[in-house]
């Protein structure tokens, strides 16, 4: 394994980098310094964010230096602790062009039957690899090569929480509504992120999942269970 | 219990606390003040830690009233206009607003942000650990938004009397802009020397299109040695982002939680503020700073935060007998 490089984000932030691609071994090696960090506590570490391939940590230089933090990494890095394997999550999804606005078009720009395409999606194998762009937005690995397509020239208006997305080579699940360059395949009764819930933030990075299908019917149904604080997500 | 009725807000007026921390893994950008050092400033002018609710002033000003109790505050930032009733007053200052007094505090001669901070704080819901408003995600603060005329805001207990008006003298807040201190990358190295060295020459002019999210800058245009697009990563506060187009971006408290772009440089935590203060139209230039250089600027900040802010009783300063009537202080007694 290649040593990470140590990168200067102004006097107060140091970025451990492991790569410059977007590959589950080398997000699990960014999670696994994190979790590493977060456990030992450094007096003087202000706030961790790890992303695809890097670890941002924001830290008081007054109260901890840079030689010090870059030693506690190098440290933590080398003792090469595997990363605690994350949760598995089965999300329910509905496919059924009155929620998926984008289906019908996106499936046929792909030369794929909306069915084919909806398909596809509910099939992959996805991975949490980090949040950005807006709370509680989860950019998910694991996209079929079939259903890989360019973002929007222009944002679209905004779409409700809960919209199920790709684009570019990721998937993602909307929290806020916020116009974007994505195309909405779905929507998903969970509430991702819920601010008087405990977790706020039901996933983590690393973790597994998986798009269940569900008809209009059930959409409704679990919809309003999720809207009363039930989760309708299930870890397999 | 007290309140605070707006009635006008220029676009971009918000309540801000120091910042919502430890989300960022989250997708949550911390907001908070733009310029954290006025921030404090004020705070600390009414005895108070950096942490209370504070209303952060955009160019558009602001008009409000106390309503049902006095409201003790003070204001610290860029050199804004600040009057009460008509009267006015100097730019940094603290006093005890009466009820239905009406406060009013417009863009001045320099200076892009200043802040409002109440003995006590404003009192809204605090949301992941924080009253900072992010108006993107519209998160916190009043509503999760900007302020507007009507808006009537809680003023938490304060447990302190009034105070007689007093000229804060914090000279230090008034930065020159000249030149922004940066350190160099985190992926300085997507840039040949000649552009690095255009990046230091400048001379840079923020764009009017800036806001709380991200400062544009019109100067020269850069290119990229090897590709614009980077795995998106972490970003901080002062990170120059430097996009397909060339035209560097520095991001600001309400940015994106991760960024696309390299990023050439980061502004050092000290001269955040005096980047933010920056009006559109000035011109400024970048200089490098080693990371040792920027955290001695850090520590005498630090050190000069830790003292208490001087002031001066407004009766020692020169203002006409007219405004003194007003306050009732020609008596000449000054406690506090």
């Amino acid at each position: 394994m290649t040593a990470p490089r140590f990168l200067d984000a102004g006097e107060a932030a140091l970025v451990v980098e492991f790569g410059d691609a977007v590959d589950p071994a080398i997000n699990d090696r960014v999670l696994a310094l994190d979790a590493a960090l977060v456990a030992q506590a450094p007096e003087g570490v202000l706030e961790l964010t790890p992303s695809y391939r890097s670890l941002l940590i924001q830290y008081d230089p007054l109260v901890i230096d840079r030689a010090t933090l870059v030693a506690l990494a190098e440290e933590a890095t080398e003792a090469g602790e595997a990363r605690a394997p994350g949760a598995s999550w089965v999300v329910p999804c509905c496919y059924d062009p009155a929620v998926a606005e984008d289906l019908g078009e996106f499936a046929a720009a792909r030369g794929l039957s909306p069915e084919k395409a909806a398909a596809l999606h509910a099939a992959a194998d996805w991975r949490v690899y980090c949040y950005g762009f807006a709370p509680g937005f989860a950019y998910l690995g694991g996209l079929p090569k079939a259903l890989a397509a360019p973002r929007r020239a222009t944002p679209r208006p905004p779409f409700p929480p809960g919209s199920v997305m790709v684009g570019g080579g990721l998937g993602a699940v909307a929290t806020v509504p916020m116009p974007t360059g994505w195309h909405v395949v779905g929507r998903t009764p969970e509430r991702l992120f819920a601010l008087d819930r405990d977790p706020a933030f039901l996933l983590s990075p690393g973790d597994a999942l998986r798009f269940e299908a569900i008809d209009a019917n059930a959409f409704r149904s679990l919809d309003t269970r999720a809207a009363a604080g039930e989760p309708v997500a299930r870890k397999s | 219990m007290a309140s605070l009725e707006i009635r006008t807000a220029g676009p971009g007026c918000t309540v801000q606390d120091a910042g919502r921390r430890g989300h960022l893994r989250y997708g949550v950008t911390a907001a908070g003040p733009m310029d954290p050092l006025a921030f404090s400033v004020a705070n600390k002018a009414l005895g108070q830690d950096g942490e209370a609710a504070a209303i952060e002033v955009s160019l558009g000003g602001i008009e409000l009233v106390a309503r049902d109790a006095a409201v003790t505050v003070a204001i610290a930032g860029g050199a804004f206009s600040v009057s009460i009733e008509g009267r006015a007053l100097p730019a940094s200052v603290t006093l005890t607003l009466k009820p239905d007094e009406t406060l009013r505090i417009r863009a001045g001669a320099a200076g892009a942000w200043c802040y409002l901070a109440v003995a006590g704080g404003i009192d809204v819901p605090a949301i992941l650990g924080s009253r900072a408003t992010h108006t993107r995600a519209g998160l916190g603060g009043f509503e999760g938004r900007a302020l507007k005329a009507g808006d009537r805001l809680a003023i938490g207990e304060s447990g302190r009397g009034a105070r007689e008006p007093a000229e804060i003298v914090a000279r230090w807040l008034d930065r020159p802009a000249k030149d922004i201190r940066v350190i160099l990358g985190p992926q300085a190295d997507f840039f040949a020397e000649d552009q690095i060295a255009a990046f230091f020459t400048g001379p840079w002019v923020l764009s009017p299109r800036s806001d709380r999210m991200a400062g544009f800058l019109d100067g020269p245009v850069l290119t990229h040695a090897k590709g614009h697009d980077i795995v998106s990563d972490g970003v901080v506060m002062g990170a120059v982002q430097v996009p397909g187009d060339g035209r560097p971006i520095v991001l600001m408290a309400d940015r994106q939680p991760t960024g696309g772009y390299p990023k050439i440089a980061t502004v050092i935590g000290p001269d955040l503020g005096r980047f933010a203060q920056i009006r559109p139209g000035a011109p400024f230039r970048f200089r490098a700073v080693t990371i040792e250089e920027a955290v001695a600027v850090r520590r005498e900040e630090a050190a000069r935060l830790s003292r208490e802010v001087e002031m001066i009783p407004m009766l020692r300063t020169e203002l006409s007998s007219e405004f003194l009537l007003g306050l009732n202080l020609i008596d000449g007694v000054v406690r506090d």
